[in-house]
C-alpha cells in the first residue's frame, strides 16, 4: 500500500442508452500528485468522476482506493475509505454555519451520526477551526453558509473534503464561477495541501491557466476515451489533443 | 399589489375578529342559579333528518315546562352541540358542556357508538346521561352504569317485536345485513338469538357488514343474493338503506324474499325513498298520521301547529326525553345533584303521548314501545299497514339476562 | 363467507354469477377512475397533489342533483334533460376548479409542495361548509336516470341497467382523454409538461393558461364522476373524504401522472371490492390498501408511473441553530412556570383546552421534526398518534395493565409501526413520500376500523380509567405538562445533536450528505421512527385524557390537523409547532360555535399559505426576536 497509487481505475466503461459515455478509462493518482482530467464538453469527464465516487455504477471496470477494490460501493462508503470530494456546483449545507459544515463531516468521520445526546455545535470546534484556518475562511466560521459568496463556498467545500484526512481528493471543476485571482489562490492552496499531506488530487477543469499552471500530470479525454496523458508540456504539444481542441486554445497565453 | 394583499387579508382579519367574538372567558364558570342546564349532544350535521326533529321535540317540551313556571322556580335551558356522528367528537363536546357550561345532565345522542361513548364519559365524570335515541343493548347491559338511562326500546326489544311476527313466516334460510358497528352487530345478534330459540330449524346462510354510511350496495346485494336466502333481516338505515333498497330492487333481491327490517317504517328513513319505498317488509316504525289514540292526536295537533311540519320519530324521542328529565327534576325539587337525580329517575313514572312510562330500576331501560307493522305504498308514499303499538314493558330483556350481562353496580 | 356459508352457496359459482360479479366491480370502478384520472392529470402537469379533488367530486353530485331537478322542471324528465344536467354539473365543477387554480394555486407554484398541499386542504374546508350551506345537512337520494330502472339479465343473472352506463363510462372517457392528449395541441402541451415543465415555458406557451386548463379538465372529470354516480346513490357531506382515500390509492397504484395507470388501478380496486365483499366481507378496506402496499414494494412508482423527477419546489432555507440566549431560556422558563400555575387562574374548561394544546403541541413537534429538519412531508402521522392511543387502550382491554405502564409502552408501539411504515416510505421523497405515508396511515386506520373484534371498530375502546393518583383533572394536567415539556425539549435537543444535524444535512443537500459519509435514508428512517415514538406518547396521553379511543384518532383529518399546526407555527422554526397547536386549538374552539367555522378556518389556512408562509413563529422571530437575542438570517 505504501508508495503505490492512492487512486486507481481500470477499464471503466459506461453507456447511456447506446451512447458510450466512457470507454475503457484507466488512471492512477500517486500521493501528493495533482492530476487534471480535461476534455471538451461531453468527453465523459463527469461520468468518469461519478463512477470513481460511487455516484454512478459503471458497466465495466474496477476502482481501487489505496489498493482496496471499492467498485460498486456507495459514495458514503468510499468517503470513509479516505476520499474527499468537491462538486461542480457547490454542495454545502446552507442552513448550517460554516464551522458546522466542517464539524458534521468530523462527526461523521468519528461515527457519531446516531449520537442524540451531545450537542453537535460543541464537537471539535477547534479541529474545525483549524481546517477553516487552513483554507483561509476562519473569519466566516459563525456565518450561515447560505449567505456566503460563491468563492468562499468553494473553500468551505475544500475544508469539508479535508475533514476526514483524505488520501484522495476528487474535485469537479474546483474553480468554476470564481474570479481569476481567486482561482489561482484556491489551486495553490490545494496544491500546497496535497504536497504537505501526501494527498492525491484528481480534478477536472475548463480553465487552462489553472490546468497548465498547477497540474503535475494531465489526462485528456475525448468521446469517452483517453487520448493523451503526460506532463503539461507533453500534452500541449500532442497533435491529437490540438486537433480535439481545435477552435479553442490550449495556450495559456493565447487569445 | 397592496390592495390585493389587503383583500386577501380580509378573511384573516375577519377570522380573528370572529374568534374573539366566539371566545368566551376561559376562567372558572359561575354556576347559574336561575336555570337548569341540560346539555344536548346530537348528530346535527350527520343525521339531520332525525336530529332536527329531536331538537324540536325537546324545545316543545321545554317550552311547555317553562310556560307553567319551570321546575322549583327554575327555568330549563337546553344547550345543544353537534357531534358530527363521531364518538370522539361527542366526548369532546361532552367535556366542554360539563366543564365550561356547567351542565350536569346530558341527553340526546343519535348513533349507538356515540351513545356508548357518552355513557362511558358519564360514568367517568359522574354526570347523569339520558340516552334518548341510541339503541345498542350495551348502553344498558354490558356497558350499563348507574349514571346512564335509556329512553328508546333497545335493539333487543325491537328485534323481539319483529321476531314475534317473523317466526310465523315459513322462511328457513335467513341472511342478515347490518352496519358494522355496535348497533348493527347487537341487532343481528339479538334477532338471531330470539329467532333461533323460537325456530330451531332456521338456517343463517349469510351475513353482510357494510361500513356505516359507506355501503357498496351493488357488491353487498350480489353477496346476499349469492347466499340465496328466503328471508333477510336488515339493519341498515339512512343513506345506506336508500342505496341498499334501490340496488336490491333493481337486482330483484326482494322478489319472493321476506324482509324484516329495523326502523324502516320511521318517516326519517321511509320518506326519502318516496315511491321506491319497499312494500310488505316487516318493520318497526312510526305511522305518524294514522295513529288515533286521543292523547297522541292532541300532541300531534300541538306539534303541527307549533312547527308547521309533521313529527318524525325523533320528535317523540326528544319530547319524551325532556318529559322524563322534567319528572325527575320535579322529584328533586329542581336540584341537579346527580345522586338525587339517579334516585328520582329510578322511581318516576311520567305521562307521555305514548302513555305512562317509567325506567326499570335494574337496567335503567325505559318502557317506551314502538309501532310494528308492514310497509306499504299509498299515493306514491311509503307508510305502514296492519300496525300496532308494542308497549316496551312487554319486551324488556329478561331479568336473568340483565343480571348476566350488566356489570354489578348499585 | 365465514362459518355460515352453506353448500348451496357453492352452486352459485356459475359463469353467469361470475360475469355479473365482474361487471359489478367494473361499474363501481367508473367513478373512482374519473376522480383518479383528474387527480393524476393535475398532478402530472402542475405537480400539485390536489387534496380538494374529493370535494370536486362531492360538488359534482350536489350540482347534479340540483340541475337534474331544475332541467326536469324546464325541459321535462327525458333523456336529453337528464344527461345534459349531468354534463352541465361537471362543467360547473370544472369552472370551480379553474377558479381555485387561478385565485389560489397560481400564486404558490414555486413554493415547496407542502404549501400546495395545505392550500388545497383549506379548499376542502371551504367547500364542506359551502355545500352544507347550499344543500343542507340531509343525505340526498340521487335521481334515477330515465328508462334505466330495473335490470338486464346476463346468463340468467340480473345486472342493473344503469351499471351498463357506468361500465361504458370508464373506457369511453379513457378513449376521449387519449384522443385529447394525443390528437390536439392542448394534449401535446399537457404531455410535454408532464415530462418536463420547463420545456413548455421554452415552447413559448402561456403556462398559466395551460395549468388553468388542466385544472378545469381534472375538476370536470371529478365532477362528472360525482354526478354519474347519482342514480346509484346520492349526495352527502362525507363523500369528499370517502372518495379521496380510494382515489389516492388508485393514483398511487396506477402511477402518478398516468391516466392509463389510473384506469388499470381503478379496475383492479373495483374488482377487489366486488369480490372482497363476497369472500372477506369485513376486510374490504384493508385489502384495498394492502394491494397498494404490495404494488409499491414491487414498483415504487406504481404500475405505469415514471421515477420521480428532481424536486421542483423552492427550498425554504432555515436559519442555522444558534445557541439559545439566556433571555430566550428565561422566556421559556417563564412560559413553563406560567403553565405550571395554570390551575390557579384557569377554570376547568381552560385546563381541558390546555391539556389538548399540550398534547397536540407534542404531536406537532414530533411531526415537525420530520417535516422541517427532515424535509419529508408526512401525511400519515395520525397512524402513530392513534397507534400510541390504541396501544394503551388495547393493553387496558386485553392485559389490564396499569396506566403508567401503558403510557410507557405507547411510544415503543408507535415506533414499531413507524419502523415498518418508514422502511417503505423513506425510499421516496417529495409528494411521493407524502402520498405513501398517507396511504399507510390509511392501512392502519382501516385495520383498526374493520377489525372490530379486537379494536372495537367504529365503536372504539371505552373506559380508559386514569390511575387514582391522576384521576383528578388538575393532577392529570401536571402529568401531561411534565410529559409534553420533557418530550418537546427532548425533541429540540435531538435536533441539535449530531443525529439531528445529519438529518438536516440530508435535507439541505443529499449529495453533500452522502459525500461526507451520511446514509441519508437510514438517518431519515431513524428520525421517522423517533418521531413516531413521540407522536405515540402524545396519543397515549390523549387517550387517557378523553377516557376512550376511536378510529378517528388515526384518520386523515388528524394527520391534516398535525400538518396545519406545523404550518401555522412556521415550518422553519423549532418553536413553531407549539404556537401552531395553541393557535389551531384556540381557533377551533372559538370558531366551533359559529356557523360555517370550517369556511373561516379554510380561508385562514389559504390566506396564511399565501400571505404568511413564515408562520406565527417566523413572524414573532422577525418582529420580536431581537429582544431575546435571536434574529432571522436566511428564513423570511
Amino acid at each position: 500500500m505504501t508508495g503505490g497509487p492512492v487512486l486507481e481505475a481500470d477499464g471503466l466503461s459506461k453507456s447511456f442508452g447506446g451512447v458510450q459515455a466512457v470507454r475503457g478509462m484507466s488512471l492512477a493518482v500517486a500521493p501528493g500528485e495533482l492530476v487534471a482530467l480535461i476534455g471538451p464538453n461531453g468527453a465523459g469527464k463527469s461520468t468518469c468522476f461519478n463512477m470513481l465516487m460511487g455516484q454512478l455504477r459503471g458497466d465495466a471496470g474496477r476502482v481501487r482506493i489505496m489498493g482496496e477494490d471499492v467498485t460498486g460501493w456507495p459514495p458514503r462508503k468510499i468517503w470513509r475509505r479516505g476520499v474527499g470530494r468537491t462538486f461542480q456546483i457547490t454542495q454545502i449545507l446552507p442552513s448550517f454555519t460554516v464551522r458546522e459544515n466542517v464539524q458534521l463531516a468530523l462527526l461523521s468521520h468519528q461515527g457519531k451520526l446516531f449520537d442524540v445526546v451531545t450537542r453537535a455545535r460543541r464537537a471539535q470546534s477547534d479541529v474545525a477551526d483549524a481546517l477553516l484556518q487552513r483554507v483561509g475562511i476562519v473569519g466566516f466560521a459563525e456565518r450561515a453558509c447560505g449567505l456566503l459568496a460563491y468563492g468562499d463556498l468553494k473553500r468551505v467545500e475544500l475544508a469539508i473534503a479535508l475533514a476526514n484526512r483524505p488520501k484522495v481528493l476528487l474535485m469537479d471543476e474546483p474553480t468554476a464561477g470564481m474570479a481569476p485571482a481567486e482561482r489561482i489562490a484556491l489551486m495553490e492552496l490545494t496544491a500546497g495541501i496535497a504536497k504537505a499531506d501526501g494527498v492525491g488530487v484528481l480534478f477536472t477543469e475548463h480553465d487552462m491557466d489553472v490546468v497548465f499552471g498547477h497540474a503535475d500530470r494531465i489526462m485528456v479525454m475525448h468521446r469517452g476515451s483517453l487520448i493523451a496523458e503526460g506532463t503539461p508540456l507533453e500534452v500541449r504539444d500532442d497533435p491529437e489533443v490540438r486537433a480535439v481542441y481545435l477552435g479553442s486554445s490550449l495556450d495559456p497565453e493565447g487569445p | 399589489m397592496t390592495t390585493r394583499r389587503h383583500l386577501i387579508g380580509l378573511p384573516i382579519a375577519s377570522l380573528f375578529a370572529a374568534a374573539l367574538v366566539g371566545a368566551t372567558s376561559l376562567g372558572p364558570t359561575s354556576l347559574a342559579a336561575e336555570t337548569i342546564k341540560i346539555g344536548d349532544i346530537n348528530s346535527y350535521t350527520r343525521m339531520a333528518q332525525h336530529t332536527e326533529h329531536a331538537k324540536r321535540g325537546m324545545e316543545m317540551a321545554i317550552a311547555e315546562i317553562n310556560d307553567t313556571g319551570g321546575i322549583g322556580g327554575k327555568m330549563i335551558e337546553l344547550i345543544s352541540r353537534d357531534d358530527a356522528g363521531e364518538p370522539g367528537e361527542a366526548i369532546r363536546v361532552a367535556e366542554e358542556l360539563v366543564t365550561r357550561e356547567g351542565v350536569s345532565i346530558l341527553t340526546g345522542t343519535t348513533l349507538s357508538n356515540v351513545g356508548l361513548a357518552v355513557a362511558s364519559f358519564a360514568e367517568q365524570n359522574q354526570v347523569l346521561y339520558l340516552a334518548a335515541e341510541p339503541l345498542a343493548d350495551a348502553v344498558t347491559l354490558q356497558s350499563g352504569n348507574r349514571y346512564t338511562f335509556r329512553l328508546r326500546p333497545s335493539t333487543y326489544m325491537q328485534a323481539a317485536m319483529l321476531a314475534e311476527l317473523a317466526v310465523d313466516n315459513p322462511a328457513v334460510r335467513w341472511a342478515t345485513i347490518a352496519p358494522n358497528y355496535a348497533y348493527g352487530q347487537e341487532a343481528v345478534a339479538a334477532f338471531k338469538a330470539i329467532m333461533s330459540e323460537k325456530r330451531p330449524d332456521i338456517e343463517w346462510v349469510g351475513e353482510q357488514w357494510p361500513a356505516l354510511f359507506n355501503i357498496d350496495a351493488g357488491a353487498e346485494v350480489q353477496a346476499l343474493s349469492a347466499a340465496e336466502p328466503d328471508a333477510i333481516f336488515n339493519v341498515t338505515f339512512g343513506a345506506d338503506l336508500a342505496r341498499f333498497v334501490r340496488e336490491g330492487a333493481d337486482r330483484g333481491l326482494f322478489e319472493n324474499t321476506f324482509v324484516a327490517s329495523l326502523l324502516t317504517g320511521e318517516p326519517e328513513y321511509i320518506d326519502p325513498l318516496e315511491d321506491e319505498a319497499p312494500v310488505d317488509w316487516l318493520v318497526t316504525g312510526y305511522p305518524w298520521d294514522i295513529i288515533d289514540d286521543p292523547a297522541y292526536v292532541e300532541w300531534l295537533d300541538a306539534y303541527r301547529a307549533r312547527f308547521d311540519d309533521y313529527p318524525r320519530i325523533g320528535s317523540i324521542v326528544g319530547y319524551n326525553a325532556i318529559l322524563a328529565l322534567g319528572a325527575a327534576l320535579e322529584v328533586t325539587g329542581g336540584s341537579t345533584d346527580v345522586e338525587a337525580l339517579i334516585e328520582a329517575m329510578r322511581t318516576i313514572t311520567f305521562d307521555t303521548p305514548q302513555g305512562e312510562l317509567e325506567f326499570r330500576a335494574i337496567d335503567h331501560q325505559a318502557t317506551l314501545g314502538a309501532w310494528v307493522g308492514y310497509t306499504t305504498l299509498i299515493d306514491g308514499r311509503g307508510t305502514m299497514r296492519d300496525w300496532y303499538y308494542a308497549p316496551g314493558a312487554d319486551y324488556l330483556p329478561p331479568e336473568e339476562m340483565v343480571a348476566r350481562l350488566r356489570p354489578a353496580s348499585d | 363467507m365465514g362459518p355460515h356459508s352453506s353448500p348451496r352457496h357453492l352452486d352459485k359459482t356459475t359463469l353467469g354469477f361470475f360475469l355479473v360479479q365482474v361487471l359489478t366491480g367494473l361499474s363501481s370502478a367508473a367513478s373512482l377512475f374519473l376522480v383518479a384520472a383528474g387527480l393524476s392529470l393535475i398532478f402530472g402537469v402542475t405537480r400539485v397533489v390536489n387534496f380538494a379533488h374529493g370535494s370536486f367530486y362531492m360538488l359534482g353530485a350536489y350540482f347534479g342533483l340540483t340541475l337534474v331537478a331544475l332541467f326536469g322542471d324546464w325541459f321535462g324528465r327525458g333523456h336529453l334533460s337528464f344527461w345534459s344536467a349531468i354534463l352541465c354539473a361537471a362543467l360547473v365543477v370544472g369552472a370551480i376548479g379553474a377558479l381555485v387554480e387561478m385565485t389560489i394555486l397560481r400564486r404558490i407554484y414555486r413554493s415547496p409542495e407542502l404549501f400546495q398541499l395545505v392550500a388545497t386542504f383549506g379548499v376542502i374546508l371551504v367547500i364542506q361548509d359551502l355545500a352544507l350551506w347550499g344543500w343542507g345537512p340531509e343525505d340526498k337520494l340521487g335521481p334515477r336516470a330515465p328508462d334505466l330502472r330495473g335490470a338486464v339479465f346476463i346468463l340468467g343473472q340480473p345486472l342493473p341497467r344503469y351499471d351498463l352506463v357506468l361500465i361504458a363510462a370508464g373506457p369511453v372517457v379513457l378513449g376521449l382523454l387519449w384522443l385529447l392528449l394525443n390528437r390536439t395541441r392542448f394534449g401535446i402541451l399537457v404531455r410535454a409538461a408532464t415530462i418536463d415543465r420547463e420545456m413548455v415555458g421554452a415552447l413559448g406557451v402561456n403556462q398559466a393558461w395551460l395549468f388553468t386548463g388542466v385544472f378545469f379538465l381534472g375538476s370536470f372529470l371529478a365532477g362528472l364522476g360525482g354526478a354519474l354516480q347519482l342514480p346509484k346513490g346520492g349526495a352527502d357531506l362525507l363523500m369528499d373524504f370517502t372518495v379521496l382515500a380510494g382515489a389516492f390509492v388508485v393514483v398511487v397504484v396506477g402511477g402518478m401522472g398516468s391516466i392509463t395507470g389510473a384506469f388499470l388501478a381503478a379496475v383492479l380496486i373495483g374488482q377487489l371490492q366486488a369480490w372482497g365483499v363476497l369472500l372477506l366481507p369485513q376486510s374490504t378496506l384493508v385489502m384495498m390498501f394492502l394491494v397498494m402496499a404490495v404494488v409499491l414494494v414491487v414498483r415504487p412508482f406504481g404500475l405505469l408511473g415514471r421515477p420521480e423527477l428532481v424536486g421542483h419546489g423552492r427550498q425554504m432555507l432555515d436559519d442555522p441553530l444558534r445557541p439559545t440566549s439566556w433571555r430566550f431560556k428565561g422566556l421559556v422558563l417563564l412560559l413553563v412556570l406560567g403553565l405550571a400555575a395554570a390551575p390557579l387562574y384557569l377554570g376547568t374548561y381552560g385546563l381541558v383546552l390546555l391539556i389538548d394544546i399540550l398534547i397536540l403541541a407534542l404531536f406537532a413537534t414530533a411531526l415537525h421534526a420530520i417535516i422541517g429538519p427532515g424535509g419529508l412531508v408526512s401525511f400519515g402521522h395520525a397512524a402513530f398518534f392513534g397507534g400510541g392511543a390504541y396501544a394503551a387502550a388495547l393493553l387496558v382491554k386485553y392485559a389490564g395493565t396499569p396506566m403508567a405502564l401503558n403510557l410507557v409502552l405507547a411510544p415503543p408501539a408507535a415506533a414499531l409501526l413507524a419502523i415498518v411504515i418508514g422502511w417503505f416510505c423513506v425510499r421516496l421523497s417529495g409528494v411521493y413520500f407524502a402520498m405513501l405515508t398517507l396511504a399507510f396511515a390509511q392501512i392502519v386506520w382501516s385495520v383498526v376500523f374493520q377489525w372490530g373484534e379486537v379494536t372495537g371498530g367504529d365503536d372504539g375502546i371505552l373506559g380508559l380509567w386514569r390511575a387514582p393518583w391522576v384521576r383528578g383533572r388538575i393532577a392529570y394536567y401536571y402529568l401531561v405538562l411534565g410529559c409534553c415539556v420533557a418530550g418537546i425539549l427532548a425533541l429540540r435537543h435531538g435536533l441539535s445533536s449530531p443525529f439531528g444535524y445529519a438529518l438536516r444535512a440530508g435535507r439541505d443537500s443529499p449529495l453533500r450528505a452522502e459525500a461526507i459519509g451520511i446514509d441519508v435514508r437510514r438517518q431519515q428512517w431513524a428520525a421517522f421512527t423517533l418521531s413516531g415514538a413521540f407522536a405515540g406518547l402524545a396519543g397515549g396521553l390523549y387517550a387517557y385524557s378523553k377516557g376512550s379511543v376511536f378510529p378517528n384518532e388515526m384518520a386523515i383529518v388528524r394527520s391534516f390537523d398535525g400538518i396545519i399546526m406545523v404550518f401555522f407555527g412556521g415550518v422553519q422554526h423549532l418553536s413553531g409547532p407549539l404556537a401552531g397547536a395553541a393557535a389551531l386549538t384556540w381557533l377551533k374552539d372559538s370558531l366551533l360555535r359559529l356557523e360555517m367555522w370550517r369556511l373561516l378556518l379554510g380561508l385562514a389556512v389559504i390566506a396564511i399559505v399565501i400571505l404568511f408562509p413564515q408562520g406565527i413563529a417566523g413572524f414573532l422571530k422577525q418582529r420580536f426576536g431581537r429582544f431575546v437575542g435571536i434574529r432571522s438570517e436566511l428564513s423570511s
